[in-house]
């Protein structure tokens, strides 16, 4: 199929816009709010089952100073499996449904989180655990009021970095038969309209920075305000 | 699975197809990766040497890496008028992915070459772009490449979303084996994949041991 007209970028603009001011395309379980609200769902889903999976590793392999080399060679050959083909692998072997579809999107999601929650960790200054032992201070005292808040900007970057690409990727979701803002992607492939596939792409790109800055907000939010403080101040020094 | 494996690569007109696949995903990667990493090398730098600037320039380089590659192969064709399946959109928003990704630790190996260092060059009449190409650029090179092969395992992993608006590559075993439910062919895809992104990984290991001898002369040259 041609990028219809060959005429670009105004032309382009002028089709995306009459295609959203058509209402058909804002009603139903097939419209504009649905789809994204669906597509939205996924990527919220997969990341939270992606921060249960990986954060209590990552924070155990961090407290404990083992298996860093494992933490990362797994999170590296993670990194290179290709969603597509895991989850039309997983459809083939599991059949049709959620599940499958979303496991690719947490084995997505995992590595990333993972290796911030890892390398969070293993940020903390050795004076400030070295600190807590001395005021005597349990293990899991440490690692709650000392290793996690210290971890926690590099956790959410972890996390921020997870959700971007799981916004990028869910379209797949609807190549195995699930919705989100793929299904409108793809339906426009399937019938020869660009300009349906072009706003489908541009509402992805949306969702993507909209949650990137959502991430970004809440990480200003839940990190320590002394470690913003402290982390401005060596800033500023240097 | 062996059998279907051995009556899977029996086929010749098969294993053309994989042959050919690989060798465009490999292209439609790798082009990306190098062209990427020009883009990011002179913005890294303007970043370092004009500071009103760097502000700037890593915020559009988050903007940029926001911006979802599947996305771009859509809207980069109606943007230039080109058709959907030129392999220009995947190159084109892959280098844009790989720039925006490699800015930062550009700016960051950058500024971690040691100040005397430069301060010699500069003491033994280096120029501004001598010193660049032959004394920070080697001394910024271990930590650039470890930005470089995040980034190349993304964009290997990224070319085959492209698949699912038919855009080339190893991602077509996927899309073609899962409409012909083909478990075997999507395996060999996904294995085939993650092959390339180690291959790849090692040759780049290989080259920056190459390019940065005196990383591995005994002691330590760079305070790391």
């Amino acid at each position: 199929m041609d990028a219809r007209g060959r005429k670009g970028a105004p032309e382009l603009i002028v089709n995306m816009i009459a295609w959203l001011a058509d209402p058909a395309h804002w009603r139903g379980p097939e419209g504009v709010p649905a789809q994204m609200l669906l597509h939205l769902y996924y990527c919220v889903l997969s990341v939270g089952v992606a921060v249960v999976i990986a954060v209590p590793l990552g924070l155990y392999i961090g407290h404990t100073g083992r298996g860093g080399v494992f933490v990362v060679g797994v999170s590296n050959a993670m990194r290179a499996l290709p969603t597509l083909g895991l989850v039309t692998a997983l459809v083939m072997f599991l059949g049709l449904g959620v599940v499958p579809a979303l496991a690719g999107l947490v084995i997505l999601a995992v590595p990333a989180v993972l290796s911030g929650t890892h390398a969070g960790v293993r940020s903390v200054p050795t004076e400030a655990v070295d600190a807590a032992r001395g005021m005597g201070m349990t293990p899991w005292q440490r690692l709650w009021q000392v290793e996690l808040p210290n971890a926690l900007p590099l956790l959410i970057g972890g996390v921020r970095s997870a959700m971007l690409q799981v916004v990028a990727t869910a379209a797949v979701a609807a190549y195995v038969g699930l919705g989100g803002l793929g299904r409108i992607l793809l339906g426009g492939l399937a019938v020869g309209e660009y300009d349906q596939m072009a706003v489908a792409a541009l509402l992805i790109a949306l969702l993507a920075v909209f949650l990137d800055g959502v991430l970004a907000a809440l990480s200003r939010w839940v990190v320590p305000r002394g470690l913003v403080l402290a982390n401005t101040a060596t800033h500023d020094g240097s | 699975m062996i059998e279907e494996l051995l009556k899977f690569f029996g086929s010749p007109s098969n294993r053309e197809m994989v042959l050919d696949a690989l060798a465009e995903h490999t292209y439609l990667s790798l082009v990306p990766l190098l062209l990427g990493f020009l883009v990011a090398l002179p913005i890294g730098r303007l970043a370092q040497r004009v500071y009103w600037l760097r502000g700037m320039l890593l915020g559009a380089a988050n903007v940029f890496y926001t911006i979802p590659s599947l996305a771009l192969y859509v809207l980069i064709p109606g943007l230039f008028g080109w058709p959907l399946l030129s392999s220009n959109n995947v190159v084109i928003a892959l280098t844009i992915y790989t720039a925006a990704l490699l800015v930062r630790p550009t700016l960051d190996a950058l500024e971690s070459v040691p100040g005397h260092v430069t301060a010699a060059a500069t003491a033994m009449g280096y120029r501004t772009g001598r010193s660049f190409l032959t004394v920070e650029l080697p001394l910024a090179v271990p930590a650039i490449a470890s930005g470089v092969r995040v980034a190349s395992v993304s964009s290997i992993s990224l070319v085959s979303l492209g698949a699912l608006i038919g855009t080339g590559g190893l991602g077509k075993l996927f899309t073609d084996g899962f409409q012909r439910w083909y478990p075997a062919q999507v395996l060999i895809g996904i294995v085939l994949t993650v092959l390339l992104a180690l291959v790849v990984d090692l040759l780049l290991v290989g080259l920056w041991r190459l390019i940065t001898p005196w990383t591995r002369a005994g002691g330590r040259v760079l305070p790391s």
